[in-house]
């Protein structure tokens, strides 16, 4: 069964097509790009690079399976929106993974998961040997090396935790963004269940900022002229 | 199918999620979804609460189109969606859902010019333009003249505010007067209850201005008359006639619309005067331009008030305009540009 994978929680555009075997699962295309301010423009350029390596039709897949974050709420939504369409115009399945536990799923022992929240902040969680230990959050760096004192962490792994390893107080390890396999793993039993779609709500973990409205700027200002 | 072609146009600039379907200048399907309710109390639209809204219409409201329409995905010559301008998170979703479509139909996808589709949509209403015209483009973010030869190539800019928009000055004055989010529509109808008994200033008139600022617009200073006009009868302790204080303003603004954009015609030597964005659904205003025009045989086009405020069908419109006339697509990298110039038609 062919799936194609996106996440766009993390400033890492990803897109794979992931092959659910019998004997297992393996990665056909992926497509892994840094840029925290390019989602809109890079993820559908990627799929359509992975369709392709992978010589995969959109008609092909059985699913998509998308990263519901959390993470910056507008790369969030790029991911969201285009599995979403997606899935409605092919008929097919779509299912969330939290981006978090992809990020963990393949660590031993006691790790915390962190990546950038921006604004000087983490989403993070703790894992116990790749399984979640504590729901995902945001908080400073600062309240989360107090959060996890006694949690007998030891290592961490994620961009949050290599940006602020020190206030953290635990070293940071590879990977700094979720491996594509991971959330094909995550999602492999609903997949091969035939599970119905899911709504994908994304983990915002923030309110709207309901500040100022939108101050109106003209495109065309009449001195441009 | 090229002269006639199939078009999903999807529009998320502001805070309506729209979806139209056409065929040609044919309109089949024109599905909105709105969280103007959800911003109403702040006066304004908030833009992270706009996008997460888009974010849970958007697949909804295409379908909903679809029905209505009787279409099918596979059906369609062409997907369209606003890539600019507009609040940025609010049309990433609308672009990165429609590149999901594309991807998904194997279909070409054209980033359209959410301006310029304001000018198109009045193709649905009454057919093609069959000359050059003069484009007033009144919204809540815009005030503009255009003159348009051939709306695929582009549009040249006239004029525009120097300040506020007038869909802008139209909710300002209706929030001092206590009136709801948008303002537009309560000062039509209050209006409606009252006369222009008072001279509200017409900005950039003067024949000095009219040198330098012929086809172009201000509104702020009319917004600050209104406001002292209201405080000082507060002061006073005597009741304002809101009534005819919103009539008043409103012929102050539909005035100087009116008199640039036929003057804007007559300069041109242009025949027709297109109406487009949300302050063209106003009443005074469509009457306004219909006497004016008369009188120098100028042919006003405006469409029906609902398809002057913010919608998918007038993104579908200009994509099928666009297609017709052999367009290249965009490619899929094109980005959602909140400041896109009036100078693309489309990316
Ligand atoms: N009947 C009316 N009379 C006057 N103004 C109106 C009327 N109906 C709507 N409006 C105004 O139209 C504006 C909304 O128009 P529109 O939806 O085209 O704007 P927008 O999309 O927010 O801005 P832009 O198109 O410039 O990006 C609001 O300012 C609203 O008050
Ligand atoms: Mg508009």
């Amino acid at each position: 069964m062919l799936v194609l994978v996106l996440d766009t929680a993390t400033p890492a555009i990803t897109a794979a097509v992931a092959d659910l075997g019998d004997g297992g699962i393996e990665l056909r295309a992926q497509r892994v790009t840094v840029d925290g301010r390019a989602h809109g423009e890079l993820l559908a350029p990627s799929i359509d690079a992975v369709l392709t390596e992978a010589g995969v039709k959109p008609f092909d897949l059985s699913a998509i399976v998308v990263g519901v974050g959390p993470g910056p709420f507008t790369g969030l939504r790029a991911g969201l929106v285009t599995a979403a369409t997606m899935s409605s115009a092919l008929g097919i399945p779509a299912y969330g993974v939290c981006t978090l536990d992809a990020l963990g799923a393949a660590t031993v022992g006691t790790v915390l998961v962190a990546t950038d929240a921006r604004r000087r902040e983490i989403y993070w969680a703790v894992y116990r040997d790749g399984l979640p230990g504590t729901p995902p959050k945001v908080a400073k760096p600062a309240e989360v090396a107090i959060a996890i004192a006694s949690e007998g962490v030891l290592r961490a792994v994620g961009e949050g935790a290599e940006k602020y390893a020190e206030l953290l107080g635990v070293s940071a390890e590879a990977p700094s963004f979720p491996p594509p396999i991971e959330f094909a793993r995550l999602a492999a039993d609903r997949v091969r269940a035939k599970a119905p779609s899911e709504p994908l709500t994304p983990l915002y973990l923030r309110r709207p900022d309901a500040v100022e409205p939108a101050t109106r700027k003209p495109a065309l200002a009449a001195g441009e002229r | 199918m090229r002269d006639e072609p199939l078009v999903l146009g999807i529009e998320t600039s502001c805070d309506e999620t729209g979806v139209g379907i056409v065929r040609g200048h044919t309109l089949l399907a024109d599905a909105l979804a709105s969280s103007v309710d959800e911003h109403a109390r702040f006066g304004g639209v908030v833009p992270e609460v706009a996008s997460r809204a888009h974010l849970e219409a958007l697949v909804p409201t295409i379908n909903r189109a679809l029905d209505d329409a009787g279409v099918k995905l596979a059906d369609l010559d062409a997907i369209a969606v606003t890539a600019g301008p507009g609040l940025a998170g609010a049309l990433l979703v609308g672009v990165a859902g429609a590149k999901g479509l594309a991807l998904a139909t194997e279909k070409p996808i054209f980033g359209v010019n959410h301006l310029a589709a304001h000018v198109a949509v009045d193709t649905l209403e009454h057919g093609p333009f069959t000359g050059p015209a003069i484009a007033l483009l009144v919204s809540g973010g815009h005030s503009s003249l255009l003159r348009v030869d051939d709306l695929s190539a582009g549009v040249t800019p006239m004029g525009a505010t120097i300040d506020d928009a007038a869909g802008e000055a139209f909710d300002k004055v209706a929030r001092l007067l206590g009136m709801p989010f948008p303002g537009g529509p309560p000062i039509d109808r209050a209006a409606r209850e009252g006369e222009a008994t008072v001279s509200f200033p017409r900005g950039l008139t003067t024949a000095r201005d009219l040198q330098s600022h012929r086809f172009d617009f201000s509104f702020s200073g009319l917004k600050t008359a209104v406001a002292r006009w209201v405080e000082a009868r507060e002061r006073d302790g005597s009741p304002v006639p809101v009534n005819d204080v919103a009539a008043s303003f409103q012929e102050a603004v539909c005035d100087v619309l009116t008199m640039k954009a036929i003057d804007a015609c007559r300069h041109a030597g242009v025949q027709t005067l297109v109406i487009g964005g949300g302050v063209a659904a106003n009443s005074r205003l469509r009457a306004m331009a219909q006497e004016r025009a008369a009188k120098h045989g100028i042919t006003v086009r405006v469409p029906r008030p609902k398809l002057c405020t913010d919608n998918g069908a007038m993104v579908a419109a200009l994509g099928s305009h666009l297609v017709a006339a052999g367009r290249r697509p965009s490619k899929l990298d094109f980005p959602a540009d909140s400041a896109m110039s009036l100078s693309l038609i489309g990316v």
